[in-house]
């Protein structure tokens, strides 16, 4: 029997069904179509799939799909803005901090997760809080040069608001 | 091409055309397809590393309700035993197919046994259990010492070493044997004054891209069917899955997905075939992935290696000879990239008297496919150690010693052709005057330096560059994009014509939409698909002048163009190319140029790596704390792509000489086939990777450009290597130098 859940996803409220068994990943992927979480590894070893539930940033193939009953979800779908990108996806381009590009949503999640965290991390606090998104193309020096441009960036965006 | 030319968008550091739809989440990978009907594809893998199948019994899954289809090795029509009986079937057909479903035998862990197709994932991997398979078990034959022992169980009992100076009489697991020499090797040796002698070995490792394979399949008995899939070359895909199938090139389309990194792992089938065969069936699109653990068990990883090298040498200096025995596990299958290692292991040196010995050996783990310059940071890894310990040995820097010995232009290569101009010299000068080179060390670190080689490719590329009536266009080409190379293609074409790259989309277009095009691999696409992007776009450029001419009525040799205008040579009219464009109903109809080429001269990019390594004493830990990658890029197009290749070539050889392997068991099963035990490099793991691009013009491509993906990943293990025996005053020969290797090596020293 499949489970009815209703849920939040990038602000939008979002219902499905789906097997008690299924990771939100295979929800958000197969079952709503939103294939811009990546998966790498099915196991948390990867952060290609990272999403944020509830605030918290979390592999989405740990978690399962009646997991996010009455949560609020955001995903890289969610990032950039009707008109404009984020930031961040600014810096990453500006910066080639992707190769092939299959990390980098994981990435802009997950270095969203941090600046909200902390917007004026070292190169070292950037380099241990995506220590847990696997990229195999760029050897990380241009995602961190991205990550540590983007929240100077929008430090200074702060000051001037 | 001698003197400096000004470039206008060569050079800079554009944003990438397909950057927006990769940092938003809109990118089409592999797994992101989906199709109307689409049900999902399993497979059944084997549970032991060598056996003989007994039998394969699939009626309880054709019985099924849920099953919708199913697939073993009988569907494969033009592999069957007619075909082989009548000789017409390459052995090396028949080994692609076996690989991609077993015949008779397992080889590995985890190989392809048998498939099914179901409504659902869940469903098609609950009934694999409905299939029966009896094996009757074999001892596994898991290192290169145990395939090659004389009492070695054997993999293929039928197979005979070719190349040995007699003809084999006795079948053996060593698949072949190569040999390549220059001069007079034991002369060499006696006019020596030193000697350097030893053995080195280099784990199995993956290339690990992030991306598992994946594939979504339509068959259509009346049309071309669709393969959508992760490739690094849709245009083999196409050829391959044709051969099994025995399929016209016309009855398949095959689509280059996005590709989430491949590194030459994504150029063969595995899935895409077996998916046919059940769409075929079924009647239904049919998906199939592959999970992490699929990946390591059953792609191709890279070939575990053992290299001995001696190296003879004049006290100042001058090395005299060189000589290497190399043997290359080949997996369950033959064909390492033994040949490749063999060719390159000593290229970066001019060395008159030179012996190179290679064996491609099979063992039962999965068959070895490509990463990143195949067998060369195996055999490289143990000349640059060697020279590394004649340089401590004669007391003379490894910088000095590897100019006095450089491979510059008008050297013999052991494998055939001299050295054009190339950029080795370049790289050392540029490594010596480097920052880091001049800098001290702190306590418990040592520094390796170590150069690299790659030959480099060319190959059949083709490109269509359509323009639209307003002065925008396509550019169609057949390369899939790995790493960013669409942004190359719109610069070199923008140069051509003379607008800005934005003018321009670049579109990897699937086998219908552009002709033949090879595989991306052998760092050929910015210098191959590039020289068909600038042909393309010079033919454009003489159909502009012509218009122009038309509008102008005077001949093209009277008309000029330059940046993006064509000029009256004869009067003051001048025409943009959008303005051209915007005419072309009245002067002949729309514009558009090609470009079908093999293209020759690929340039060989040659590299060198410094790397500072610290070791903790008490636990064998290391830390890579500076790195500094220096590599010849011939022209560089768009820097920061060619900078990523040089840092992420590093930062996997990193990895390779510190951290990851294949860890067996006894019985021939891969023990840490997960993320979380093979351990990739993480971003805590390492420092920022300084560059530097040296740039010595390849004289074959209008722009210099030479390939760069695949040297980078040749000097980190010696690099990485030497760094770790500097710091622990003890010879590394073993790779990875992981903290338990280290720390037994600390621990026999004290």
């Amino acid at each position: 029997m499949k489970a009815h859940v209703s849920t939040t996803i990038n602000q939008e409220p979002v219902e499905f069904l789906c097997d008690p068994a299924e990771t939100l990943l295979k929800v958000l992927r197969d079952n709503l179509g939103m294939t811009g979480t990546k998966e790498g590894c099915g196991s948390g070893d990867c952060g290609a799939c990272s999403v944020m539930l509830d605030g918290e940033l979390v592999c989405a193939c740990l978690v399962l799909g009646v997991e996010a009953e009455g949560a609020r979800i955001e995903t890289v779908e969610g990032v950039a803005s009707a008109d404009h990108l984020h930031v961040i996806q600014e810096k990453f381009l500006e910066h080639a901090a992707l190769q092939c590009g299959i990390c980098t949503p994981g990435l802009i999640v997950a270095t969203k997760a941090l600046l909200a965290e902390n917007p004026n991390p070292t190169e070292a606090d950037a380099r241990y809080y995506l220590a847990g998104n696997l990229c195999r193309c760029t050897g990380y020096d241009k995602i961190i040069k991205a990550v540590m441009d983007a929240a100077e960036t929008m430090r200074q965006g702060e000051a001037h608001e | 091409m001698s003197e400096a030319r000004a470039f206008k968008h060569i050079g800079q550091r554009t944003i990438r055309p397909d950057g927006f739809d990769k940092v938003t989440g809109k990118a089409n990978y592999g797994a992101d397809m989906s199709m109307p009907g689409m049900i999902w594809g399993a497979i059944l893998r084997s549970p032991h590393a060598h056996a003989n199948i007994l039998s394969l019994d699939t009626t309880r899954a054709e019985a099924s309700s849920d099953v919708l289809a199913v697939a073993t090795f009988q569907d494969f029509p033009s592999v069957n035993d007619a075909a082989a009986a009548a000789g017409t079937l390459k052995s090396s057909l028949m080994e692609t197919a076996e690989n991609i479903l077993a015949k008779n035998k397992v080889l590995y862990h985890g190989q392809a046994v048998a498939a099914v197709a179901a409504r659902t994932e869940a469903a098609a991997t609950a009934a694999l259990a409905l299939i029966d398979v009896e094996y009757e078990p074999l001892t596994p034959v898991l290192t290169i010492d145990a395939a090659i022992a004389d009492d070695a169980p054997l993999l293929h009992p039928t197979m005979m070493t070719q190349g040995l100076l007699e003809p084999a009489t006795e079948p053996s697991n060593i698949a072949a044997r190569m040999e390549l020499k220059k001069g007079d090797i034991e002369a060499g040796f006696a006019e020596a004054e030193v000697i350097v002698e030893r053995s080195y070995n280099t784990p199995t490792v993956h290339q690990g891209y992030i991306e598992p394979h994946a594939t979504v399949v339509r068959f259509d008995d009346n049309g071309p069917s669709t393969i959508w899939c992760p490739t690094q070359g849709h245009f083999d895909v196409r050829a391959r899955v044709a051969q099994l199938l025995n399929l016209e090139l016309g009855q398949l389309k095959v689509v280059a997905s996005e590709i989430g990194g491949g590194f030459g792992g994504k150029t063969t089938v595995y899935l895409e075939p077996v998916a046919l065969i059940l769409s075929k069936k079924s009647g239904r699109p049919v998906k199939m992935t592959m999970t992490r653990e699929d990946v390591f068990r059953a792609s191709g990883p890279a070939s575990a290696s053992q290299s001995t090298i001696k190296i003879g040498a004049k006290m100042d200096g001058t090395i005299t000879a060189m000589q290497a025995t190399l043997h290359y596990e080949a997996g369950a299958f033959s064909g390492s990239p033994m040949g490749p290692g063999c060719m390159t292991v000593f290229t970066p040196y001019d060395v008159e008297n030179l012996y190179v010995e290679g064996f491609d050996v099979v063992v039962n783990k999965p068959k070895v496919a490509a990463y990143r310059a195949p067998g060369a940071p195996q055999s490289e890894f143990a000349a640059e150690m060697a020279v590394n310990e004649l340089a401590a040995k004669i007391g003379m820097d490894p910088i000095d010693l590897r100019l006095k010995n450089a491979a510059k232009e008008g050297t013999q290569t052991i494998y055939g052709p001299k050295l054009k101009v190339v950029g080795l010299e370049a790289c050392l000068e540029a490594a010596k005057n480097s920052d880091h080179y001049r800098s001290s060390l702190g306590e418990h670190v040592g520094r390796g330096l170590a150069a690299g080689f790659w030959f480099n490719i060319g190959g059949q590329s083709s490109v269509i560059i359509n323009l639209n009536p307003d002065g925008t266009g396509t550019i169609l080409e057949g390369s899939p994009d790995i790493g960013g190379s669409r942004a190359s293609m719109q610069m070199m074409a923008a140069e051509v014509l003379g607008i800005a790259p934005g003018k321009l989309n670049p579109i990897v277009a699937d086998t219908e939409h552009v002709a033949y095009n090879q595989t991306t691999g052998g760092s050929r696409t910015t210098f191959a698909t590039g020289m068909a992007v600038i042909e393309a776009a010079e033919s454009v450029v003489d159909q502009l002048k012509s218009r122009a001419a038309a509008m102008w009525n005077v001949t093209a040799e009277q008309v000029e163009y330059s940046d993006g205008v064509a000029a009256n040579l004869a009067g003051e009219d001048r025409l943009s190319l959008a303005e051209i464009c915007a005419n072309a109903e009245k002067t002949g109809g729309q514009i558009s140029g090609t470009a079908n080429i093999n293209a020759r001269g690929a340039g060989p990019s040659f590299a060198v790596h410094i790397c500072d390594v610290k070791v903790d004493p008490d636990t064998g830990k290391t830390d890579v704390v500076r790195y500094t990658a220096i590599q010849d890029a011939g022209k560089a197009i768009h820097p920061s792509y060619v900078e990523g290749q040089f840092q992420g070539g590093a930062v996997q050889g990193i990895g390779w000489a510190l951290n990851e392997e294949y860890v067996y068991s006894a019985e021939g099963v891969m023990e840490n086939a997960g993320f979380l035990d093979y351990r990739i490099p993480l971003a805590s793991d390492l420092p920022p990777i300084e560059t530097i691009i040296v740039e010595v013009p390849n004289s074959f491509h209008p722009f210099g450009v030479r390939g760069v993906g695949e040297t980078g990943i040749v000097p980190p293990l010696a690099a990485v290597g030497t760094a770790v025996a500097e710091a622990i005053g003890m010879p590394v020969t073993s790779l990875p130098c992981s903290p338990p290797k280290v720390l037994e090596l600390l621990l026999s020293k004290s």
